[in-house]
């Protein structure tokens, strides 16, 4: 039996593996779950081999094969559990699902949350018709099974990820029908001297531009409302800009607007949470170094904030000295230092995107009465506005209570944020007094028949 | 925001904005009492928002039966007195027995309680089979109560409070109250932020906090915090018509109309002081080992939520109704020990009455606060 402190690091992405990485650096044997087969989170998951990926702008398969080889090389000094899911955590215990579908529990002394992020949605007419897909759906079966999600696909978001998977899909030989984004090209020119702190990432967003204009594809600009046209399945899109409203055919749309961490962990630990008023995301608190105010909890990566895949890399870093920190471990400063100046690049990169790509608040707010918010329960934005007007609550987690929105399979993962928006527009209230959806466990769901293989703990 | 003055005065004040209190101030408003609800947080924020949405009869203790029956007439008028049903149905309660021991006490809750005018149908070992074709056949017996059912708790909190306004009652949300002081003949309220309310009587609604209320005037009523756990799964496509308990220990189980089985058993973990609590996860693990044991078909589906609610429980599991033994002008409604939901609707209709009449039809024999007073026959 080991003396050494228990560090748990839940996301085996860029985050949690370079967390890993320096922890098993300074001689502790970290313990990491992640949900996928394999280390390398969404960002570097395993590619597909039709031949194309190579090709892929934004893909740098040595990249993600050095880092994966690089974590595997030192697999017999971690406890890697792939296929596993965390479903719940106290102050001094955790709870996850394993591949083989049971259940076990371990206690922790540091936790470090890099679940990374998921595509943020906004609720539109026709969005939950059979072939409408997120940015990320899109580009996972792209670039992971080799196939594109429709036969003439059009994209629809706001954000680096719609150029990217735009241009992904126009390099494998996809048919691309649209690519519309509700942002201008005005916001773009704002955000330049802050875009240019990454430039090799400023050039990357630019090639993609570029990939899709030589494409000929239609590229629609300031998008105001969109609506997916289809009885069955997608049958086309429609999109109101300057320039008018227009029709395009196409049989699926990859919609995405920006990233959302993916904070339920943090928020079952108690982490407190701040809005952020111009994203209207809610953040969970932390400082320069991942720590969070929750005693032993450190977040890092897009679970964190979305900075993208080199500042989870750098922040999974640096909470992993600040856990060595905490520790009493020698830790050379610094390199924490550089760290963090390196980060706050990368942050400062992200404002300029913040900037060129603002959330389209007006366009979620507006969302038509009849256009269904929470798909799993099938809860429109009018009878959101009804229950809020009825009652005279406007805290999100109250609507949930009245209407059911956000009490499904998801947990409220794709509805919470743009729910709080309508209620609050409903109420006429700020949208911080909307609040948030509060997590609940399990984080995920939890088949009835896994079983628990450990003895309840004493006491 | 609520712009409440600093001082206010009214007829009653009620400390607790669960089903008790609103409920309490529905009643009084009916009758053009005047009256202010103080609530810590929301309506509804704790057990009465998240319990598990039993309304049954079955089961209960014979002291709870008078007040049972007159809030089962009630559920069945909800619509008309607060404006929506709740999603309350008469789905029928089967309380099931697993051993003879069981059978036994089914048989005498049966017998005494029909004096009540609670019926109850003893169930056969191969009578449950043809009727309850999703049940485990691991069952001696079952008793069916066809007028028990189930109804949407995230919905009657809110019903009763809006309906209370509507009649007058002034509901004040985000006010903790921290001291009460006699001013004979009636009391003064002081609840943070800033609010003074004097009042000629007082209802002691606080739930789990309600031992610490009665407390601020000097009496000593037991109860300890509690957080039943429980659970909901996605959508399921065979239908479990009645709200399910057990004779003994164990789950309790039901099925809402979209198909989702909620069920509990066991407790979460209670924090009084921060006014949260939290679902146990090890306690959920065993609460579903135990569901799929008595509706095997529930092994199937993935369990999606968990959560748990405060409230009081008492040391001899009967709620404490009733005037206070020792303060004119002070009555009880508290420690409603995990089964209040049902009563709630009929407790403030009993109190009303005690406040406007000194009387009520309904008896509280058993209930009342007095049971628990130092040198009262009931409490040696």
């Amino acid at each position: 039996m080991s003396s050494d402190p228990l560090v748990v690091v839940v996301g085996g992405g860029p985050a949690g593996m370079a967390a890993a990485r320096t922890l098993v650096e300074a001689g502790l044997r970290p313990l990491v779950l992640d949900k996928g087969p394999r280390p390398g989170g969404r960002k570097w998951q395993k590619p597909a081999t039709a031949g194309f990926e190579r090709r892929l702008p934004g893909h740098d398969p040595d990249l993600a094969e050095r880092a994966i080889a690089e974590f595997l090389g030192m697999i017999d000094r971690i406890d890697w559990y792939p296929g596993t899911t965390v479903l719940d955590a106290t102050r001094d215990r955790l709870w996850a699902l394993g591949s083989d579908g049971v259940i076990d529990q371990t206690p922790w002394d540091a936790l470090l949350v890099a679940t990374g992020a998921l595509d943020r949605v906004v609720p539109l007419p026709g969005w939950t018709l059979p072939g409408v897909y997120t940015l990320g759906g899109a580009q996972a079966a792209l670039k992971v099974h080799g196939c594109a999600v429709g036969r003439r696909v059009a994209f629809l978001g706001t954000g680096p990820l719609l150029w990217l998977a735009a241009a992904q899909h126009l390099t494998a030989g996809a048919e691309v029908a649209l690519v519309a984004d509700t942002s201008h090209r005005l916001g773009a020119l704002a955000a330049l001297p802050d875009l240019l702190s990454a430039p090799q990432r400023l050039a990357l967003g630019l090639a993609c531009f570029r990939i899709v204009r030589r494409a000929g594809v239609p590229i629609r600009l300031g998008v105001r409302a969109a609506i997916v046209e289809g009885n069955e399945t997608v049958r086309g899109i429609s999109v109101e800009s300057r320039g008018g409203r227009r029709h395009f055919a196409c049989d699926a749309v990859a919609m995405g607007f920006g990233l959302v961490p993916q904070t339920q962990l943090l928020d079952l630990l108690d982490v407190p949470f701040d809005l952020e008023p111009t994203s209207g995301l809610w953040l969970p608190r932390t400082d320069r170094s991942g720590r969070t105010p929750v005693p032993r909890v450190y977040a890092a990566g897009d679970g964190a904030r979305v900075l993208g895949g080199e500042a989870a890399r750098l922040s999974g870093e640096r909470a992993a000295l600040a856990i060595l920190e905490d520790l009493g471990r020698p830790t050379d400063p610094e390199r924490a230092a550089r760290l963090e100046r390196e980060l706050a690049r990368q942050e400062r990169f992200a404002r300029g995107l913040a900037r060129a790509f603002p959330f389209p608040a007006e366009l979620e707010a507006r969302t038509d009465e009849d256009t269904v918010v929470c798909r799993c329960e099938g809860v429109t934005a009018g009878a959101i506005a009804s229950a809020v007007r009825a009652f005279g609550r406007h805290d999100v987690n109250a609507v949930k209570a009245l209407t059911r929105c956000g009490m499904g399979r998801c947990q409220g993962r794709l509805c919470g944020l743009a729910a709080a928006r309508i209620a609050a527009r409903a109420a006429g209230v700020p949208l911080g007094e909307a609040g948030r959806l509060r997590a609940q466990p399990p984080i995920e769901p939890l088949p009835a028949r896994a079983r628990c293989m450990v003895a309840e703990p004493n006491g | 925001m609520n712009a409440a003055p600093s001082r206010l005065r009214t007829e009653v004040a009620i400390v607790g904005g669960g089903l008790v209190g609103c409920s309490t101030a529905l009643h009084l408003a009916r009758r053009r009492v005047p009256c202010v609800l103080l609530e810590a947080e929301r309506c509804g924020a704790h057990a009465s928002g998240v319990n598990y949405g039993g309304v049954r009869r079955q089961g209960r203790a014979l002291a709870e039966l008078p007040l049972a029956g007159r809030a089962r007439r009630i559920w069945g008028r909800l619509e008309r007195l607060v404006g929506g049903d709740g999603e309350f149905r008469a789905t029928g309660h089967l309380r099931l027995a697993r051993d003879e021991a069981e059978v036994t006490a089914l048989e005498g809750w049966i017998r005494e309680a029909a004096r009540y005018g609670a019926h109850g149908e003893l169930l056969s070992r191969d009578a449950l089979r043809a009727r309850f074709p999703w049940l485990s056949d691991g069952f001696a017996a079952g008793s069916y109560c066809a007028d028990d059912g189930q109804a949407n708790p995230r919905l009657v909190t809110p019903l009763f409070a809006r309906a209370a306004r509507s009649e007058g009652a002034t509901i004040l949300e985000g006010r903790t109250v921290v001291a009460i002081e006699r001013a004979p003949p009636g009391f003064v309220l002081r609840a943070e932020p800033e609010l003074e309310l004097e009042a000629r009587v007082l209802v002691n609604a606080a739930g789990a906090w309600g031992t610490r209320i009665a407390r601020l005037l000097g009496e000593g009523l037991p109860s300890e915090p509690i957080a039943p756990n429980m659970l909901v799964s996605e959508p399921l496509p065979f239908r479990i018509e009645p709200n399910l308990g057990m004779a003994g220990p164990g789950i309790y189980l039901r099925q809402v109309p979209d198909g989702s089985v909620i069920f509990g058993g066991g407790r979460g973990t209670v924090d009084l002081e921060r006014r949260r609590c939290r679902p146990s996860f090890a306690t959920s693990l065993s609460t579903i080992e135990e569901a799929c044991r008595v509706v095997p078909e529930l092994a199937r589906a993935s369990i999606i939520r968990t959560w748990a609610g405060i409230e009081g429980r008492t040391p001899d599991d009967l709620p404490i109704i009733g005037p206070s033994p020792g303060v004119a002008g002070l009555f009880h409604a508290f420690g409603f020990s995990g089964h209040g939901f049902m009563l709630a609707p009929a407790v403030g209709a009993v109190l009303a009455e005690l406040i406007l009449d000194g009387h009520s039809a309904t008896s509280l024999a058993g209930l009342e606060p007095a049971r628990f007073a130092p040198g009262s026959a009931a409490a040696a």
